[in-house]
């Protein structure tokens, strides 16, 4: 009953997944694509908590949908895109494309389904045990052995925000700005000046 | 001792530099003062050492100053070795030299380049103290090249004639030739003692001479013949024996004292003292010494021939020492190396005295040169007329003159060299130095008479200015003429036989020729006087003298007849037996041909047309249909990953 | 059962459809970030799969990474494409032939 029901959900999931991937490709709208790409991270995430990665499914869809994807969305309606100019017919690498992307899923099917059989047995996965916590164990590695990774990571979204701010920052005219070091480096005789003179007029 | 070694060689060359650099500073004054102080002082400390080894029976002295670079056991050092040869080449160097230094003073007065020459001559002499004094062949080499850049630069002086330029070139290209020579012989030294010291090298060589070498596959050599044979390439380069000697009688057109300078004490003497300083090697390879006397005694004969045509006053002189270079190298061939170095010093003494002689000549001539427009300039020109007369007296071997007692020796060494057996090379050898001795005295009395003696054949312009040379002039004259005149008499016995060179110079007991001449025919200086009439050289001399006379004075309308009758014989002599057109039509021709065909195909074509610009245009048009690739476009790049990606993917799958 | 093989496959075809996607959206820069995302998904995939097929909690730690540096590009990329937009008005790949030596 398990197995089946286990069964059922992964085929359903997964159909969901490949069709929203399609819908990605082929909508003609970038606001619709946006919706299917948050789609499939869905059902991904669904298909990653069947695997037993409850983790990393809770971590795609606050991460992916909750942040970038809203980023995506945002950007697709701040700037305003001509869409049906943008989108109007295919062109004619479409041939080409269709072909490689054919060719390439040919050999991966070719490559998981009739070689990797023999090598990775058709058995499902090995259950974790009653007490296993995916997040307990995730957590246990990243900070002990994958510390300095975890730390570098960090500092690319540091970079990723600081590069994204100063792309984007414009210099309008007019702005009023402080400059911070002029006004430290200021120096008394740059904005007073002593002027010597008598206490009183002479007479 | 050693001080003064350093003083002698290192004060010309402060001269030379001063001079040189700051010669505007110091001024005509200056600059001539301190080279003649400079070259004065070695020349004062030079007879000091002579008279320590001569007299005060000093050793002779190998010092090593300085290591200058050391690779795998070959040690290249400055160093002096000084002997009886060395002292006796340093006095000949250093007096000649001085004598020229006074001289220039008046020849050059009014040459713009005054300091220049200075500076060269000194450093010339500077180099020439270096090739003598040296202990070791590289620093030989040193002194070689050094001899023949300052030749180069001194023959070229007057740099804007052409044909002083012309001149120049050739020197330093015939010189390369005989360089080659002489610096294959050093790497052949040095591949079979694995020294370039002179006493090493010299104690293994008996141990050299047992070995071969196969220069051409299939022949093997004795090793010591070939390094001999291309060490006296070398020496025929530098002492201008024939073929390489082209170059000599065009050096004249340097000023006249630098045609002194290099052919009586410097550069041509640099051969001749070089195989007599290598006589220990010379002396295993009896091939070697065929093949000195050889070319010597054709050098000297045949370049002699060339002095009775010619009508430039210097040129005269310059196969008169062509000549006389023959005679010194036909006694080094017989292993009489003493008389070769005792003709080399009395002949610097009475060729520097000829050339100074026809260097005031042409002073008073105002530059004219061809002796046919000369004559009569006895009473013009006492002083010059009677050191000239005793410069050509002591040429032709005037008994009592210096050049008697060398050449009359010379000649007696090589007729006793019967250890080369009697065959060709030995009557070659003979023969040539016998009749040299007639050609000898036939055109430098044709010179002398025709110049001094007859008619007076001037325009009257320049007769009108007709006058003695300055003390400057006549004074190294007269100071060359007495050694020309009188050295011969209290040296020749010590030189040739009563073993002054002592260990300086190696001879094989069996070739000792001046040993057997010492112990059958030598009385002593007058005894050789006194029995003069029974040497064949004297009649010949004072024939020649008389032909000389004859035709050139008493009967003038005689030699253009013989000229008539033998234009052949006579268009070989002017045409100088066309070496020239030899080298300039044939090698020079056939360089040039090559050079321009490898200009022209090798570099042009091959080179910069296929290899440089080929590759330039190549690249290029590569890049053309490259470039269709970068479009630069965005999504091209990224088909370009995702195609590769792929490809590599297919790769992993099918074909691994 | 489902198992290794299952979610490679799944994952093999977002991947050549992302690809596809990359090659037949040539007119708009955002679809393509887009697709880049998904492919990146696949690539996910297959590391939790393998992850979990061999015990090893290392490739769930190495999703964590790709998802930041993901995160990180996107960011970047989204930036870029909006000061590109700013610039030019457009945001079609196939006018954008600046990348010329």
């Amino acid at each position: 009953m398990g197995m089946l029901l286990h069964t059922v959900l992964f085929y359903t999931f997964a159909t969901i997944l490949i069709g929203a991937a399609l819908g990605v490709v082929f909508s003609r709208n970038p606001v619709h694509a946006i919706m299917f790409l948050v789609l499939a991270f869905f059902q991904s995430a669904m298909l990653w908590m069947l695997a037993e990665a409850e983790f990393l499914a809770i971590v795609l869809v606050l991460v992916y949908v909750g942040a970038v994807m809203v980023l995506f969305l945002f950007v697709v309606m701040m700037l305003d895109i001509n869409v049906e100019a943008v989108r109007k017919g295919l062109d004619r690498y479409a041939p080409l494309g269709i072909a490689v992307a054919l060719l390439m899923a040919f050999e991966l099917v070719q490559l998981i389904w009739l070689r990797g059989s023999a090598e990775f047995g058709s058995g499902g996965f090995v259950p974790y045990p009653e007490d296993y916590n995916n997040t307990k164990a995730l957590g246990s590695v990243l900070y002990t052995e994958h510390v300095y990774a975890f730390e570098i990571a960090a500092v690319i979204l540091l970079l990723a925000i600081v590069a994204a701010i100063t792309l984007t920052m414009r210099k309008r005219p007019g702005l009023k700005v402080q400059n911070i070091a002029q006004q430290v480096a200021v120096r008394a005789k740059d904005r007073l000046r002593i002027v010597k003179m008598d206490a009183e007029k002479k007479p | 001792m050693l001080n003064y070694y350093l003083t002698i060689v290192l004060a010309p060359l402060a001269a030379a530099v001063i001079a040189g650099l700051f010669g505007r500073q110091i001024g005509r004054a200056g600059s001539h003062w301190l080279t003649i102080l400079a070259v004065g002082t070695s020349c004062a400390l030079s007879v000091l050492v002579l008279r320590a080894m001569f007299w005060d029976g000093a050793v002779s002295e190998n010092i090593s100053l300085y290591t200058w670079a050391a690779t795998d056991g070959l040690h290249m050092e400055v160093g002096f070795l000084v002997d009886r040869l060395t002292a006796l080449m340093m006095v000949v160097v250093t007096f000649v030299s001085l004598m020229v230094h006074v001289y220039t003073i008046g020849y050059m007065h009014d040459d713009p380049g005054y300091q220049r020459f200075f500076s060269y001559i000194s450093l010339f002499t500077f180099a020439m103290l270096m090739l003598v004094m040296s202990n070791n062949f590289l620093q030989l080499f040193f002194g070689w090249e050094a001899v023949g850049l300052v030749s180069y630069l001194l023959i070229g002086f007057w740099f804007k004639r052409e044909s002083a330029i012309l001149a120049n070139l050739k020197a330093f290209l015939v010189n390369r030739v005989g360089d080659f020579g002489f610096i294959l012989g050093i790497a052949g030294v040095v591949m079979f003692t694995g020294s370039l010291d002179y006493a090493t090298v010299f104690s293994s060589a008996d141990n050299v001479a047992v070995q071969t070498i196969e220069v051409l596959p299939g022949s093997a050599w004795n090793a010591m013949t070939v390094i001999c044979i291309l060490l006296f390439i070398g020496a025929m380069g530098k002492s201008a024996q024939a073929p390489l000697h082209v170059w000599l009688p065009d050096s004249m057109e340097g000023p006249t004292p630098i045609s002194a300078l290099i052919h009586a004490a410097t550069m041509v003497t640099a051969g001749i003292f070089m195989v007599a300083r290598m006589s220990p090697l010379f002396e295993l390879s009896e091939t070697a010494l065929a093949v000195v006397v050889t070319i010597g005694a054709i050098t000297a004969f045949f370049m002699g021939l060339l002095g009775i045509v010619q009508n430039d006053i210097k040129r005269v002189v310059a196969y008169s020492t062509l000549s006389q270079l023959g005679y010194m190298t036909v006694a080094l061939g017989a292993s009489a190396y003493s008389a070769a170095i005792f003709h080399l010093m009395t002949h610097a003494f009475f060729k520097a005295l000829l050339f100074l002689a026809a260097g005031s000549v042409i002073i008073a001539m105002h530059h004219e040169q061809d002796i046919r427009k000369m004559g009569g300039l006895r009473k013009y020109m006492p002083i010059t007329y009677w050191t000239a007369l005793v410069g050509s007296l002591a040429l032709i071997g005037f008994p009592g003159s210096s050049g008697f007692f060398s050449k009359d020796l010379l000649i007696e060494a090589v007729r006793e060299s019967h250890w080369q057996g009697q065959g060709a090379v030995y009557w070659i050898a003979y023969l040539s130095v016998l009749l040299g001795v007639f050609v000898t005295a036939l055109y430098s009395f044709r010179m002398f008479f025709l110049v001094f003696h007859g008619n007076e054949r001037m325009d009257a312009d320049t007769k009108s200015h007709l006058h003695e040379t300055p003390w400057v002039v006549t004074g190294p004259l007269i100071l060359l003429a007495i050694p020309s005149a009188l050295i011969g008499w209290f040296t020749a016995g010590p030189v040739l036989f009563e073993g002054y060179f002592d260990d300086a110079i190696v001879v094989a007991p069996a070739h000792d020729v001046l040993a057997h001449i010492g112990s059958h025919v030598w009385h002593g200086s007058l005894a050789l006087v006194q029995h003069i009439y029974v040497s064949p050289a004297f009649w010949l001399a004072a024939s020649g003298t008389f032909v000389a006379w004859f035709l050139y004075l008493r009967r003038p309308d005689i030699p253009a007849t013989i000229e008539a009758k033998m234009s052949g014989l006579h268009q070989l002599l002017v045409n100088k037996y066309y070496f020239d057109d030899l080298y300039i039509k044939g090698f020079a021709f056939c360089g040039r041909s090559f050079g321009r065909f490898l200009w022209l195909k090798g570099d042009e074509l091959i080179i910069d047309g296929i290899l440089v610009n080929g590759t330039a245009n190549t690249v290029g048009k590569l890049a053309g249909v490259m470039r269709q690739l970068q479009t630069g476009y965005l999504y091209t790049y990224a088909f370009a990953m995702i195609i590769g990606l792929t490809a590599l993917l297919s790769w992993l799958i099918w074909f691994r | 059962m489902i198992g290794l093989q299952h979610y490679l496959v799944v994952s093999a075809m977002l991947f050549v459809l992302s690809i596809a996607g990359i090659m037949l959206n040539r007119r708009n820069l955002i679809l393509m970030l887009m697709c880049i995302e998904l492919m990146l998904l696949a690539v996910n995939f297959n590391f939790v799969a393998f992850s979990r097929h061999l015990g090893d909690d290392t490739g769930q730690v190495f999703v964590f990474f790709i998802l930041t540096v993901a995160a990180a590009e996107a960011a970047i990329g989204l930036a870029i494409l909006v000061t590109l937009f700013r610039n030019r008005r457009t945001i079609d790949v196939r006018e954008m032939n600046e990348m010329k030596g």
